[in-house]
């Protein structure tokens, strides 16, 4: 596979390299520096592990001061900097080039605080998303925002990229989520923008900062919203017949004044794997499959539940089966949490992200699977159905080179489609190097200008994850 | 006065061009109806959206509407509710406060980001914008976002127009995400509670499973007024709620008219969830009496009160908004008061959205207000005050030096020239 370039290394920094990592040996405590070839090995790559470039030297800092020295120092030194959370990146986020130094915050993994009578917490970058949720469970609140990669991947990533996952229909992604970060400029400065509080007067520096993936500044800390978890929460498993009658039954829900608190679709190949790896009791004989689920009271859950049910056997509803424990609860959940890593035990596979108006899916369906069976490959979907935001995973075998480049074309043909319907690019995973060069798909020149001209305000450089996001060609600087 | 109103998008990038030579400022119109926001406009002519009209797209079953930016607001409305859906964030009318006349527009509500008491459940009007269309200031036409409600490609410029007030450019189009109106809405309200009682009983409401999408608290005194139209509206419609709703005392809710301290919280529901967790929340919340419970005309009067500030419309005081952290909302106002003992607030957003009326005199109260929010963090935006005061105090929170030259430099990056509305949020900037 090689179709995504990386910037050609800058030999002078690659010369300097003794001299750099001396330099950086006086900012930060010996164990928070990285430089052996082999202690380097896990930090050049991420999710997307196609494509891998050791880094000139990682940092793992412990405090926001320490960030800032060594962002002021590479700065100075004109050397990139590849920030990187837990490294989970789908997109390609966290992949260093050979001439950086990774900015790594997995040891700033603290919680701060909890302030319950606010409903916010303040936690450190590296701090799991999980995590969060883990510790004011015991009261009731969660941290909404819960990506399929929650265990590992860390707030600051999750910032990022604006990451979202199967709640979102209800809670919002990322940005809707956070309402402050410390943010350390490529300079060195330290700025604290928002706080506990919601919207400041001003320009809205906090929502560009969300989803800009490291290019314009590193996160340290970040202070969340917490939400008080419902009484109870039920998803309940409907087979279809059809996808068409799937995804018709989920705009009547909605067009019914319903907003489950997920709706996720998986289509057979998706159910059999998710099935195989773990036991949910997903129904084997449909074409598609909702896991809907509502959230409330018994007497409530019963109450929409109803309604959903009505909706569904008018859309000709095959199956309905109902979780009747906590345990059926988390089973179900972790067959549709694990469908990346189901697929990973049967193929190799890459995942897309772009989203769709919902009422493209039959369409787009239809189209998806034409195009994988065009290249002779097998696609299975799985999907947030309520905002359209589809995960088509295509199996490949990763031995076969010439398999690998189809796979990547055909994920590549499948974006354009949901560009070429209304929809985008990328609903939650991030732009990263992998949709970098179809970004022109979507925007034109002007679009893109503009975009970078906001990112040179922060680094005029291209010194911050400067392979990533915009296109190698064009770029516009300070 | 030149007022340039251009119908395509084509011709507000020629004006926009043209002006780019010139360099000579514009100011951005939608309705006219905040035009007093922010700071007094320094622009010798007028780029409107008055032209820029129409819905150009609404799917119901994908919650997603998009319009002209000079699309009048109520239109937005009523195509949304004939389809039972809304805006999920309730934006503020400005024009009793402001004393305005005219049609806000739904792009203004974007450019302002201009949210109301539900934005503590359902997020602001940045978080339900999903896509622009946007003349910047070297008149080029540039999106962002787009028309599907989980999007990151990109940076998110959406966010940064949200809120800018057409310092960064003129939008001629917004899409927005869009929720089902709820089957009933009820409003419980507590009474005489002090203020940090008041904020105490909403954060426990707010970390309940029971979901207010309101939570305000009226001190005493607070709308004295707007109680008495209640009882005019509203009576019929709140017996026959009380009726559905055991736990709620059904006695005396038209209570004395004395402008008594109010604390109160909405649900919105499907109707048989609504009388459960009204029930609910009554029996948690006990210790600070039964609540009543309102629904109908008397509910909505008594929001749109809160959402409008219409307790303060028509004074001569000066208004600030003050967003902070909710428990420290009564600090702020007990602080506030001991150097403005004049000074007359209420509280939305469970605490944390401070109305705060001042004597207009002076510095309009600016530096006791934001001495007394230093030390909790927040943010006091001044919102209404002679043009005069509006030109001399920050309107908007000084900032540190970093953040000062971010905001420098994004307005440079979309307005070299600066001719969008110079020093409407900043002077000199």
């Amino acid at each position: 596979m090689s179709a995504i370039a990386f910037p050609v290394p800058d030999e002078s920094i690659l010369a300097r390299r003794d001299e750099i990592i001396a330099g950086l040996s006086r900012l930060v405590a010996p164990e928070a520096l990285i430089t052996s070839a082999d202690e380097r090995r896990p930090y050049e790559t991420d999710a997307l592990t196609a494509y891998r470039r050791l880094p000139l030297a990682v940092v793992l800092p412990s405090t926001t001061q320490e960030v800032a020295a060594v962002l002021k120092f590479c700065s100075a030194q004109g050397v990139p900097v590849v920030p990187r959370g837990a490294g989970t990146s789908l997109a390609g986020g966290a992949i260093p080039q050979e001439d950086a130094v990774v900015i790594g915050v997995s040891k700033m993994n603290r919680i701060l605080e909890i302030d319950y009578a606010n409903r916010v917490a303040k936690v450190q970058a590296g701090v799991t998303n999980l995590a969060v949720t883990g510790e004011v469970m015991a009261e009731g609140f969660f941290y909404a925002p819960d990506p399929s990669s929650q265990l590992a991947c860390s707030i600051g990533g999750n910032i990022g990229m604006n990451s979202g996952g199967a709640h979102c229909l209800k809670y919002g992604v990322t940005t809707n989520n956070v309402l402050g970060v410390t943010l350390v400029m490529l300079d060195g400065s330290v700025v604290e923008i928002g706080g506990a509080h919601l919207d400041s007067g001003g320009l809205d520096i906090l929502g560009l900062i969300v989803g800009s993936e490291g290019q314009l500044g590193i996160v340290t800390e970040a202070t969340v919203r917490i939400l008080r978890s419902a009484e109870g929460a039920r998803p309940v498993l409907f087979g279809f017949p059809t996808s068409e009658q799937a995804g018709e039954a989920v705009a009547a829900i909605i067009g019914a004044g319903i907003i489950p608190v997920a709706m996720e679709f998986m289509d057979k190949p998706a159910i059999e794997i998710c099935e195989a790896f773990a036991h949910a009791g997903y129904p084997m004989d449909v074409e598609a499959l909702l896991i809907i689920e509502v959230e409330g009271s018994d007497a409530e859950m019963d109450a929409q539940l109803a309604r959903i049910v009505t909706i569904a056997r008018e859309h000709g509803v095959k199956t309905v089966k109902e979780s009747k424990s906590a345990m059926e609860t988390a089973a179900i959940w972790k067959g549709r949490k694990s469908a990346f890593g189901a697929t990973g035990r049967i193929a190799d596979y890459i995942c897309m992200d772009g989203t769709i108006p919902t009422g493209q899916l039959p369409h787009v369906l239809r189209r998806m699977d034409e195009i994988v069976k065009g290249y002779g490959l097998r696609v299975a979907n799985v999907f947030h159905a309520g905002d359209g935001n589809l995960h088509p995973l295509i199996l490949y075998n990763c031995n076969d080179p010439i398999e690998a480049q189809k796979a990547e074309d055909a994920g590549m043909d499948i974006l354009k489609l949901c560009v070429e319907v209304g929809g985008c690019l990328t609903g939650e995973h991030g732009v990263g190097i992998e949709k970098r060069d179809l970004m022109t798909v979507q925007f034109n020149p002007e679009d893109l200008q503009q975009q970078m001209r906001v990112r040179a305000v922060f680094d005029g450089q291209w010194l911050l994850n400067p392979a990533k996001v915009f296109p190698l060609e064009g770029r516009v600087a300070a | 006065m030149i007022i340039h109103t251009p119908t395509t998008e084509a011709q507000a990038c020629a004006v926009v061009k043209s002006v780019f030579a010139s360099g000579i400022p514009l100011a951005i119109r939608g309705g006219g109806t905040r035009s007093g926001l922010g700071r007094p406009s320094q622009a010798a002519s007028t780029l409107s959206s008055a032209g820029l009209t129409g819905i150009t797209l609404y799917e119901p079953a994908e919650m997603v509407i998009g319009a002209r930016a000079g699309t009048p607001l109520s239109l937005v409305q009523e195509t949304l509710a004939e389809r039972g859906q809304m805006l999920p964030f309730e934006p503020m009318d400005h024009r009793a406060l402001l004393g305005t006349e005219g049609a806000p527009t739904i792009g203004a509500v974007a450019a302002g980001n201009i949210s109301g008491p539900r934005r503590i459940n359902a997020g602001a009007a940045r978080d339900s914008l999903i896509g622009i269309r946007l003349i910047n200031g070297r008149g080029e036409a540039i999106k962002s976002g787009g028309r599907v409600m989980k999007n990151v490609t990109g940076l998110d410029l959406v966010k940064l127009v949200a809120g800018s007030f057409g310092t960064l450019g003129f939008l001629t189009e917004v899409v927005f995400r869009v929720l089902p109106k709820p089957e009933r809405v009820v409003t419980l309200v507590w009474r005489g509670l002090p203020d940090e009682a008041a904020v105490g009983l909403l954060s426990t409401a707010l970390g309940s499973p029971f979901e207010p999408f309101a939570a305000a608290h009226l001190p005493a005194g607070i709308g004295a007024r707007a109680f008495s139209s209640e009882v005019d509206t509203g009576s019929r419609e709140e017996n026959a709620s009380k009726q559905r709703a055991g736990a709620v005392e059904r006695s005396n809710w038209i209570g004395n008219g004395s402008g008594e301290a109010r604390t109160l919280l909405r649900l919105e529901n499907f109707s048989a969830s609504i009388d459960y967790r009204a029930a609910e929340l009554a029996t948690l919340l006990t210790a600070h009496g039964t609540p009543e419970m309102l629904e109908g005309a008397a509910s909505e009067a008594l929001w749109q009160d809160v959402r409008d500030a219409g307790f303060f419309a028509g004074t001569q005081e000066a208004v600030w908004r003050l967003s902070l952290a909710p428990t420290n909302g009564p600090r702020a106002t007990a602080a506030i008061a001991n150097a403005l003992p004049q000074a007359r607030w209420f509280y939305d957003w469970g605490g944390g959205l401070v109305w705060l009326a001042v004597p207009d005199a002076d510095d309009a109260g600016a530096a006791a207000i934001r001495a007394a929010i230093k030390p909790l963090g927040g943010h006091a935006t001044l919102v209404r005050a002679p043009d005069a005061i509006r030109a001399s105090v920050p309107v908007f929170d000084p900032m540190p030096e970093p953040l000062l030259r971010v905001t420098a430099g994004i307005k440079t990056s979309f307005d070299p020239a600066g001719i969008f509305e110079p020093g409407r949020m900043y002077a000199g900037i």
